[in-house]
């Protein structure tokens, strides 16, 4: 991958400044429909999810008073690790995301949603909602982007550090949710100098997530392994279990949305005056979906529709599925390609690169981009801000 | 013996938290009994009985920690509507029940969406939000000659006085002690006979010679003008007067009553209709006014004016803004759709994609 601005064949030459901003109508009428049929079924929808999560929950951690038979651990385990999920992804995500603030109730809310997470909710609602749904895929302020710690673009000069980045993911997928953590305070800028380090505004949000990370560890670690009696250790295995499940989950969904092969980046300067047709092009190249069944995508908390939550960040989660066909006409009509595939094709692929790209450019054979069957348009017109290469 | 219990209670409270965190325990025990004590206040529609065509009185189960009401006094309910919590004012249409239930009586009014749903879609077993009752709306403990005057579904909170003083059974109107003390006209307007709710209730009490009761049909006697009540109620000086109905009624009895100097209690539930319109004055909590345009988005108006507010993408995409619109109308500038909060509501509106749709009152 590299930037678009510099890619020998630009996958968006084709349109002209005024097919974005028709683009844009297009999608805007969209999100305008669901706005208008959106009512008592998904308020429904939502509830339910919630009452059935913390009842599967309440059930898993009970079976887990008795872990130490073995075929509780598992049941209760499994349970609990499903529990979790859905309540990162499916709930906490989108909640989080004020998909739900037009129901005006104020326990499902962005405002006031925390989630069984290591990161608190004030921090991942700036470093997510903020930063990375707002410049997505833009090298340099979207932190997504290799979380920091990663080489995900040709452009990002190569350091022999990178060679263990394959390392580093694994290690990050095991422990994603403290790694989340620490990107949300931005630790790695943080801890750089002296200044950063004694600002007081950092400490103030570090000493947060530290009081955050306590309550999460105490819970699971300490509370519930003692409440399980003779079942303490392999209570405490169990919920170690289901919490690197969770882990491991979530971080290959994460990486199915911006890493896998197709996804364009974009340069800083690219975004200078963007309009809002731009905002929504950039959203579509930047991401993307996976294929598969209703359960799969209902795991993912919806981010299956990885495109469809970028254009609409702001839709109940329920309802992407439904316009996916009507966002996947305006790819089609517009000459842009939806990227999507299967889980385990998608992960390969996020893998691929981070493995590929951990080595210098040109090691590898590979395509720059995987841009093809773009329709030309007759007589096309320069883009406003005309390419850089 | 208390000082002991409460910081048991206090170290079993924090325990619970350790083993629910980041929710509380309340949000679990909320699954299974929503309307327990110590829950947030909440009841259960039990019944919904019409009244009239477009009336129907809802009868609510409580929640536990319900701290009962007083005659005369209204409730705020929070109902779900196409998913949307609202909430409006009632009156407590029954002075306190032994059944500990509470009712409403509610009029569907045009384009009300509360009402409508309430009267014609709301079914037994949906929990609604509750505030404790409030209001000053109720009789005077020591009795007295009493003028009600009540308009459509104004009578409610008087039925609510009426019921708990002369409670009807089996075997009639009851005339309970407390009701001596009190000699109570009731002028009723309506637009046409059927439309009366409780006529049927007042008439009952009317026939035993709990009060006098003069109804007035728009339709039959022309609408009332408040010039005639004089002649209405012929000691009307003699009387306090309450009144509950539209707010030109309010206004034309303040009115007269001041001219001639004798004491009005109203109630009004219906709010002044609000003026929709492009851009408005926006205050602030420490009492910045700032007028803004229909196309300023209420984030550049506050921050023109030196507010300090949330912010984040100012593109409508990630919720940094959200702050409640304590009272007013906002319209979102992607779509025109306008969100309108009366006192009390507090609706949480991203202040970078709205902007003032008439004067408004932002909490920060």
């Amino acid at each position: 991958m590299t930037t678009i601005q510099k890619q020998s064949t630009n996958p968006i030459a084709h349109l002209s400044p005024e097919d974005i901003e028709e683009l844009g109508r297009e999608l805007d009428a969209i999100r305008q429909s669901v706005i208008e049929s959106r009512g008592a079924d998904d308020a429904a929808y939502i509830r339910k999810v919630i009452d059935a999560q913390r009842k599967l929950e309440l059930a898993s951690r009970a079976v887990l008073l008795l872990s130490m038979f073995p075929p509780a651990w598992l049941v209760g385990t499994a349970g609990l690790s499903v529990a979790k999920i859905i309540e990162n992804m499916e709930i906490g995500h989108n909640v989080m995301h004020g998909q739900w603030d037009w129901m005006r109730d104020p326990k499902i809310h962005s405002t006031t949603w925390e989630w069984d997470n290591a990161s608190p909710a004030e921090q991942w609602k700036h470093s997510h909602n903020e930063l990375h749904h707002t410049y997505t895929n833009v090298i340099g302020k979207d932190n997504d982007l290799g979380y920091g710690i990663m080489r995900v673009d040709e452009e990002q000069r190569w350091h022999p550090m990178y060679l263990g980045q394959p390392l580093w993911n694994f290690i990050n997928a095991c422990f994603f949710e403290y790694g989340i953590a620490a990107y949300d305070l931005e630790l790695g800028k943080n801890l750089a100098s002296e200044k950063r380090r004694r600002s007081p505004a950092f400490r103030a949000r570090a000493k947060v997530t530290l009081k955050k990370i306590r309550n999460q560890m105490t819970k699971d670690y300490v509370v519930h392994p003692l409440i399980s009696g003779p079942s303490a250790l392999s209570t405490l295995s169990a919920n170690f279990t289901a919490n690197l499940v969770r882990n491991l989950w979530t971080h290959s969904v994460i990486m199915c949305g911006h890493f896998p092969e197709g996804v364009e980046t974009f340069e800083k300067k690219s975004i200078d005056g963007e309009s809002r047709g731009e905002w929504y092009l950039r959203q579509m190249l930047g991401s993307a979906n996976i294929s598969g069944s209703k359960a799969m995508h209902f795991m993912t908390g919806n981010l299956s529709h990885q495109i469809e939550h970028h254009l609409f960040p702001d839709l109940p989660s329920n309802r992407y599925a439904e316009v996916a066909p009507q966002v996947k006409d305006v790819f089609d009509r517009y000459g842009l390609t939806y990227t999507t595939g299967s889980l385990p094709k998608q992960v390969a692929s996020a893998w691929h690169k981070v493995i590929r790209l951990s080595l210098p450019n040109g090691f590898e054979n590979a395509p720059l981009a995987t841009v093809t069957a773009l329709t030309t348009k007759q007589g096309r017109r320069e883009l406003r801000r005309r390419p850089a290469a | 013996m208390t000082t002991t219990r409460i910081p048991w209670r206090n170290r079993a409270t924090r325990f619970a938290e350790t083993v629910t965190t980041p929710l509380l325990p309340a949000d679990y025990l909320d699954l299974f009994a929503p309307l327990r004590s110590g829950a947030a206040l909440r009841g259960r529609i039990e019944e919904v009985r019409p009244e009239t065509a477009d009336a129907a009185t809802i009868v609510i189960r409580p929640g536990a920690d319900w701290a009962g009401h007083t005659p005369g006094q209204f409730v705020r309910i929070g109902i779900d509507v196409d998913g949307v919590r609202l909430w409006r004012a009632y009156s407590l249409t029954h002075g306190p029940r032994t059944d500990g239930r509470i009712s409403i009586t509610v009029k569907a009014v045009p384009e009300g969406v509360v009402s409508n749903h309430l009267v014609h879609a709301s079914r037994p077993g949906t929990l609604v939000h509750l505030e404790q009752a409030a209001g000053e709306f109720v009789l005077p403990a020591d009795g007295g000659k009493l003028l009600f005057v009540t308009a459509g579904s104004g009578i409610t909170p008087v039925i609510g006085m009426l019921r708990n003083l002369f409670p009807v059974t089996d075997s009639g109107v009851v005339r309970l002690p407390r009701s001596d003390a009190f000699d109570i006209t009731v002028v009723h307007v309506a637009p046409t006979e059927p439309d009366s709710i409780f006529l049927d209730d007042l008439r009952a009490l009317a026939d035993v010679g709990a009060i006098e009761l003069l109804a007035r049909y728009d339709d039959v006697h022309g609408v009332l003008d408040v010039a005639d009540l004089s002649a209405l109620v012929p000691d009307v000086d003699a009387r306090i007067s309450y009144a509950c109905g539209p707010a030109g009624l309010l206004d034309a009895l303040a009115d007269h009553h001041e001219r001639r100097g004798l004491d009005l209690f109203t109630e009004q539930f219906r709010s002044t209709n609000r003026v929709v319109g492009e851009g408005g004055a926006v205050t602030f909590n420490n009492a910045t006014i700032v007028e803004a345009d229909g196309a300023t988005s209420l984030l550049d108006a506050g921050e023109s004016a030196g507010q300090l507010m949330p912010s984040g993408c100012r593109m409508g995409v990630c919720f940094g803004c959200v702050i409640p619109l304590k009272e007013g109308s906002v319209r979102d500038l992607r779509n025109g759709e306008v969100t309108t909060a009366e006192p009390g509501d507090g609706v949480k509106i991203q202040t970078c994609i709205s902007a003032a749709a008439g004067p408004c009152h932002l909490d920060i």
